[in-house]
C-alpha cells in the first residue's frame, strides 16, 4: 500500500499534493492496483472531501487534535510514522514543497531509510528505481529505493493533477496519535498575518513578468510592474536582482526561490541560468525578451522579442492601453 | 554568549552549463569553479551576527575532499573564528553519512566543554538537494530542528527562528541546543574585508577522518536532461514588435 501525506489550503487539497496523488495513481496502477490511503492534518475543508474521492484516495486517515493544532515537522512525522506500522505501506509520499520535504525528511531520519527528494517518475517496482531532480533540474538522478518503506517527495509540476476515471469512497479514518513531549518542542508558537504581496501571489499568478539583471538598476521595474498589473499578474525577478537589493526575495524565482507554472511567463532582460530556469521551466509558455538573441532564455522560449526591455515593455503597455480603448 | 556551528558544502558553480564526471556519480565542477549554495551564505551571515551579538564564536565545518578548505577559508574570511574540516570523499557520502560525521565531530566538541548552542545548514544543497541532512543531524544528537528558517535570535538560551511558511509567517520559540536549516532572503550575506581575509589565512583548521564507512546515497547514476531543440519563434526586434506581443497576449487568452 502506499502512503501520502497531502496538504490542505483554504480551497481543498493543494494543487501539488494532488499532483503527488497522480504520481501514486501510477504506481498503483503498475502494482496492480495497489491501495492508496491519504494522510490530512489539522483543520480539511469541505471541498478536500470530494476532492479525495475524486481522485482516487482508497483510505483517509485524519489526524487532528491539540497536539496537531500547531504545525511540528517531528510531530507530524510521528503521526505519519505511527499510521505507516500500523498499515504497512511500503511507500510513503508527499509533494515535493517545502513542508512536503520536511516532513517525509523526518521520517527518513526516525526510520533511519534513505529517502528521495523531488521525484519526476518511476522506472520499475522491483528493485523501486525512481529519476529526481538534482542541481535545480539541471541533472537528473536515478536513484534505487531498496528499503521499506521507500520515502520519496514528488518534484512541483511533473505530474498533471486529475480526477481519475474511477472515483472511490474513502473510508475515513478519525485520528489522534499520541506524540512525545520532544517530538513538540520544535513547533510553530506564533504566527502572523500573511503578507499581501508575499510569494503565494507569485506562485499561483496565471501571467508573470519577469525582470533580471536588464532592469538596470532598483528603479528600471516601473514597467515590468505596470505590465505586471495590466495583465492581472504578477512580477517575479532572478537571483541577482533579489542578490543587489533591487528588490525582495519573495519575489524571486529559481532554485533559491519560488517555483512557477503560470500560463504565461515574460522573463525581461533575464538571460536564463540554471538557477533561474530551475523556477520557470514549468510555465505553459515563455515569451522572453532579450537584446541577446543568444541568450539561454531567448533559445528555450516558445516567443522572443529581441531588444531592449525598456524600450518594448513601455511600447507593449502602450499597445495593451490602446486596445482596451 | 552563543556560540554557533555552521555547516557548509562545497558545490559545483551553477551559473554556467552543467557537466558530469566521467563516472556519471557527480556534477562535475572543475570547469565552473566551486562554491557554497545561496542558502549556506546566509547561513553563516546569521552565525556571524549571532556570535558577534553575544560575544559566542561561529565555528565553520565542511565534510568534502581536501580542496573544501578553500570554502571554510572562504568563511572564516567573513567572519567564523574556527574551522573544522572532516576529510571525506562527499560524493560517497548519502546524507545520513553526512549528518552522522558531523554528529560525532559535535559530540566531541560537547565532551571538551566546547559545545555548540546552535547548529546551522543550508536547507538543501544546489547540487545533491537531499533537503534532508540537518534534519537527520538533529536526530543523531537529539535535538529539536526548525527547518526553512529566514531569520533568528536567542535570547536567554530560547532561540527565536522565523520561518516564511505556506500562510504567512511563523515563528517557533525552541530552548538552545537546536538545529536549524536556513533558506536565503531573510540577510543579506556580508562581503569578506582584505583584513577578514588576512585573518583567515592565519586560522588553523582543526581535521578530523571521517570515522565511518559511508552507507551511500543510493545513488545508481546521474544523467543529464535529454536537449530539447530550440523551437523559439521570434516576434520581432524592439517595440516595433508590441502589437505582436498582444497579439499573443490575446491568443493564449491572459488579456
Amino acid at each position: 500500500m502506499i502512503l501520502l501525506w497531502l496538504e490542505c489550503d483554504a480551497d481543498g487539497v493543494s494543487e501539488i499534493s494532488l499532483e503527488t496523488v497522480a504520481f501514486a495513481r501510477s504506481l498503483s496502477a503498475a502494482g496492480g492496483g495497489i491501495a492508496i490511503r491519504a494522510a490530512v492534518f489539522g483543520d480539511v475543508p469541505e471541498a478536500a472531501k470530494d476532492q479525495l474521492a475524486a481522485h482516487g484516495i482508497n483510505e483517509v486517515h485524519h489526524v487532528s487534535g491539540p497536539a496537531y493544532d500547531a504545525y511540528s515537522g517531528a510531530a507530524w512525522a510521528s503521526a505519519l510514522q505511527d499510521i505507516r506500522e500500523r498499515t504497512k505501506c511500503v511507500v510513503v509520499a508527499a509533494a515535493g514543497s517545502p513542508r512536503g520535504n520536511e516532513v517525509v525528511a523526518h521520517l527518513a531520519a526516525r526510520l533511519d531509510v534513505p529517502m528521495a527528494a523531488n521525484v519526476l517518475s518511476f522506472s520499475g517496482l522491483s528493485p523501486f528505481e525512481v529519476t529526481r531532480q538534482v542541481a535545480g533540474g539541471a541533472a537528473l538522478e536515478d536513484m534505487r529505493l531498496s528499503q521499506r518503506p521507500a520515502l520519496l517527495t514528488v518534484a512541483g509540476h511533473s505530474w498533471t493533477a486529475s480526477p481519475t476515471e474511477q472515483p472511490t469512497s474513502p473510508t475515513w479514518h478519525e485520528e489522534s496519535p499520541d506524540v512525545a513531549e520532544e517530538d513538540l518542542v520544535a513547533r510553530v508558537s506564533a504566527r502572523g498575518e500573511a503578507k499581501q504581496e508575499g510569494s503565494g501571489a507569485l506562485t499561483s499568478a496565471r501571467v508573470v513578468v519577469g525582470a533580471g539583471r536588464g532592469a538596470g538598476g532598483p528603479d528600471g521595474f516601473g514597467g515590468v510592474i505596470e505590465l505586471a498589473k495590466l495583465l492581472d499578474g504578477a512580477l517575479g525577478v532572478s537571483r541577482v536582482v533579489t542578490s543587489l537589493g533591487w528588490r525582495p526575495h519573495h519575489e524571486q524565482v529559481g532554485q533559491t526561490g519560488s517555483r512557477i507554472s503560470p500560463e504565461l511567463y515574460i522573463p525581461c532582460g533575464i538571460s536564463g541560468a540554471i538557477q533561474h530556469w530551475a523556477g520557470c521551466s514549468s510555465s505553459k509558455t515563455i515569451l522572453a525578451i532579450n537584446t541577446d538573441a543568444e541568450a539561454p532564455m531567448v533559445t528555450k522560449a516558445d516567443y522572443a522579442v529581441i531588444g531592449d526591455m525598456h524600450e518594448i515593455v513601455p511600447a507593449v503597455v502602450e499597445e495593451l492601453k490602446r486596445r482596451a480603448g | 554568549m552563543v556560540n554557533v556551528l555552521v555547516c557548509v558544502k562545497r558545490v559545483p558553480d551553477s551559473s554556467s552549463q552543467v557537466v558530469l564526471t566521467p563516472d556519471n556519480q557527480a556534477v562535475d565542477g572543475r570547469m565552473a569553479g566551486y562554491t557554497i549554495s545561496p542558502h549556506e551564505e546566509c547561513a553563516i551571515e546569521l552565525a556571524v551576527r549571532i556570535a558577534d551579538a553575544t560575544g559566542g564564536r561561529a565555528t565553520v565545518l565542511t565534510l568534502g575532499p581536501s580542496e573544501a578548505s578553500e570554502q571554510l577559508r572562504t568563511a572564516l574570511s567573513l567572519g567564523c573564528g574556527a574551522a573544522v574540516h572532516i576529510e571525506a570523499d562527499g560524493v560517497a557520502f548519502g546524507p545520513a553519512d553526512v549528518a552522522r560525521e558531523i554528529a560525532a565531530v559535535v559530540q566531541a566538541h560537547a565532551g571538551e566543554g566546547r559545545g555548540y548552542d546552535l547548529v546551522l545548514l543550508g536547507n538543501d544543497a544546489s547540487d545533491t538537494g537531499d533537503f534532508q541532512v540537518g534534519i537527520r543531524l538533529a536526530y543523531a544528537l537529539g535535538l529539536p530542528v526548525v527547518n526553512g528558517v529566514s531569520t533568528l535570535e536567542v535570547a536567554d538560551g530560547v532561540v527565536s527562528a522565523h520561518v516564511d511558511g505556506p500562510d504567512g509567517p511563523e515563528t517557533y520559540s525552541v530552548p538552545a541546543p537546536m538545529v536549524a536549516t536556513v533558506l536565503e532572503g531573510g540577510v543579506e550575506p556580508r562581503y569578506p574585508t582584505l583584513k577578514g581575509r588576512m585573518a583567515a589565512k592565519k586560522v588553523e583548521i582543526e581535521t578530523h577522518a571521517a570515522t565511518t564507512t559511508p552507507a551511500g546515497s543510493s545513488r545508481v547514476e546521474l544523467k543529464l536532461p535529454p536537449p530539447s531543440p530550440s523551437s523559439v519563434e521570434i516576434l520581432g526586434e524592439g517595440p516595433e514588435a508590441a502589437p505582436a506581443i498582444v497579439d499573443l497576449f490575446e491568443k493564449l487568452g491572459v488579456r
